[in-house]
């Protein structure tokens, strides 16, 4: 179903020191930017890759095919590092 | 603060005692006793203070954690200061319902170490009969809360060839990440290193073995790999530079810049009981010794991999050359690495009937 869930042990933290968001899981400590901080935000367990990123491509007014490759590039790339499952 | 970074990572040792007795042990020779460890509530507000310097990952360590009747306590202090926590433990003295306390706290994920892939080796690598089979059984106890696991498997002469039954077991036991850490040779370590280090020949398969697992992995497994860094070229970015992105705190509360800084006698470690971990952090002298490149010496300091590897570990350096200040002898470009290429050689005649293992403080 290409839905992305954040698996245990991983999870988003505000950094108060750094001004950001963090994705913290085993050993590793991602300082998020505005829009993985806006795709992580989306990802809820229940909805797709595809309609997250229609979502963000209405949201933020931006073309849905470049929005769609962003969303898709970033969250593939975590779950390779098994920061996100995608079920 | 000027262009001093604020760290990201803190190892809290809440105490050295340990029912194991590994003759690789990171614990320093001359260890802490029980009765000089600090109490919960100065482990809550170190680890307050720690989240407000920046610190996102805590990892609870040892010696075993476990040993702290306290430990669900500091879990939940930690998390209500914000921090990530890791509990890297042998599993030696967790039980069911120690592990649902500790849920119940908040911890975030086990980094269960074994020593070897059989009860016959595992036990007698950590000097713990009986050991292994707990190990396991505790590993399912993790799988079952659906904890995040990571194995962390020790590797040397005696167990490396086990390497691709090791990262079964991982996957077997449920663990999303195995953390294969060849030994490296400081403190019990460097002790035994004779009796621990693998032959290159071993090295290169090792290599390989992870290569290959990686291959096949596909995001299942994710696998971290440190190499023994005598075989190396280059050393390794010791701590990612020194006082840059971690610190470590004793059972009594001396502040290391890394785990094996207290075998650099020449330095003053501070004691956050008297001193606020920010001031030892940005302030205090040992973190500004060997902070950035100024302290380098050639050839380090006119060597483009300088902002790779910091100039090797300070540890290292002091161990194998007698100067704290020297390019690590690990690298090629080190006037030093005849030292580093002898032990190798002498190391071919190790055996693990040498081993001294470690014993555990009162
Ligand atoms: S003896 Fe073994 S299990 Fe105990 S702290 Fe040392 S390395 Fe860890
Ligand atoms: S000379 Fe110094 S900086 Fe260059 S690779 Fe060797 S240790 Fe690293």
């Amino acid at each position: 179903m290409n839905v992305p869930v954040l698996p245990s042990g991983v999870r988003l933290h505000e950094d108060r020191v750094r001004n950001c968001i963090v994705l913290l899981g085993p050993e590793r400590a991602l300082l998020l930017d505005a829009s993985g901080t806006a795709i992580l935000n989306a990802v809820d367990g229940v909805r797709s890759m595809a309609e997250i990123a229609q979502e963000l491509a209405q949201r933020f007014g931006a073309p849905l095919d470049a929005v769609r490759t962003d969303v898709e590039g970033f969250l593939k790339d975590l779950a390779a590092r098994r920061l996100v499952d995608i079920v | 603060m000027s262009d001093i970074p604020a760290p990201i990572a803190m190892l809290a040792e809440l105490t050295h005692r340990c029912p194991l007795s590994c003759p690789y042990c990171s614990n320093p020779l001359e260890m802490v006793r029980g009765a000089q460890e600090m109490p919960t509530e100065i482990w809550a507000d170190v680890f307050a203070q720690a989240a407000r310097l920046g610190v996102l990952q805590l990892h609870l360590s040892g010696g075993e954690p476990a040993a702290r009747r306290d430990l669900p306590e500091l879990v939940a202090d930690a998390r209500a200061a914000g921090l990530y926590v890791n509990l890297i433990t042998s599993g030696i003295g967790l039980t069911a319902a120690r592990l649902d306390a500790l849920e119940a706290a908040g911890l975030d994920h086990v980094q269960l170490s074994l020593q070897g892939v059989r009860a016959s080796t595992a036990d007698r690598i950590g000097g713990y009969k009986g050991g292994f089979d707990r190990k396991m059984d505790l590993a399912r106890l993790i799988a079952d809360r659906g904890l995040a696991l990571t194995i962390n498997a020790v590797m040397h002469r005696t167990n490396l060839d086990d390497l691709p039954r090791m990262i079964e077991m991982a996957r077997d036991l449920g663990a999303r990440r195995i953390e294969i850490a060849c030994v490296q040779f400081y403190g019990w370590a460097l002790k035994n290193r004779a009796g621990l280090q693998p032959s290159r020949a071993q090295v290169d398969q090792a290599k390989a073995i992870v290569a290959a697992a990686r291959a096949d992995s596909n995001g299942r497994l994710v696998i971290d790999f440190v190499p023994p860094d005598y075989y190396a070229d280059y050393p390794k970015s010791c701590m990612g530079g020194w006082g840059s992105t971690g610190l470590n705190i004793a059972p009594d509360g001396t502040v290391l810049p890394c785990h094996a800084a207290q075998t650099l006698e020449h330095l003053e470690f501070q004691n956050v009981q008297q001193t606020a971990l920010a001031d030892i952090w940005y302030r205090g002298a040992a973190f500004n010794a060997y902070r950035g490149n100024a302290w380098m010496p050639e050839p380090c300091q006119s060597c483009p991999r300088k902002a790779l590897d910091h100039g090797g570990c300070r540890c290292q350096a002091l161990a194998l050359t007698g100067d704290a200040a020297a390019t690590d002898p690990v690298c090629r470009k080190s006037p030093d690495r005849a030292k580093v290429d002898a032990l190798l050689a002498e190391g071919e005649t190790g055996t693990d009937a040498d081993w001294v293992y470690r014993m555990s403080p009162v």
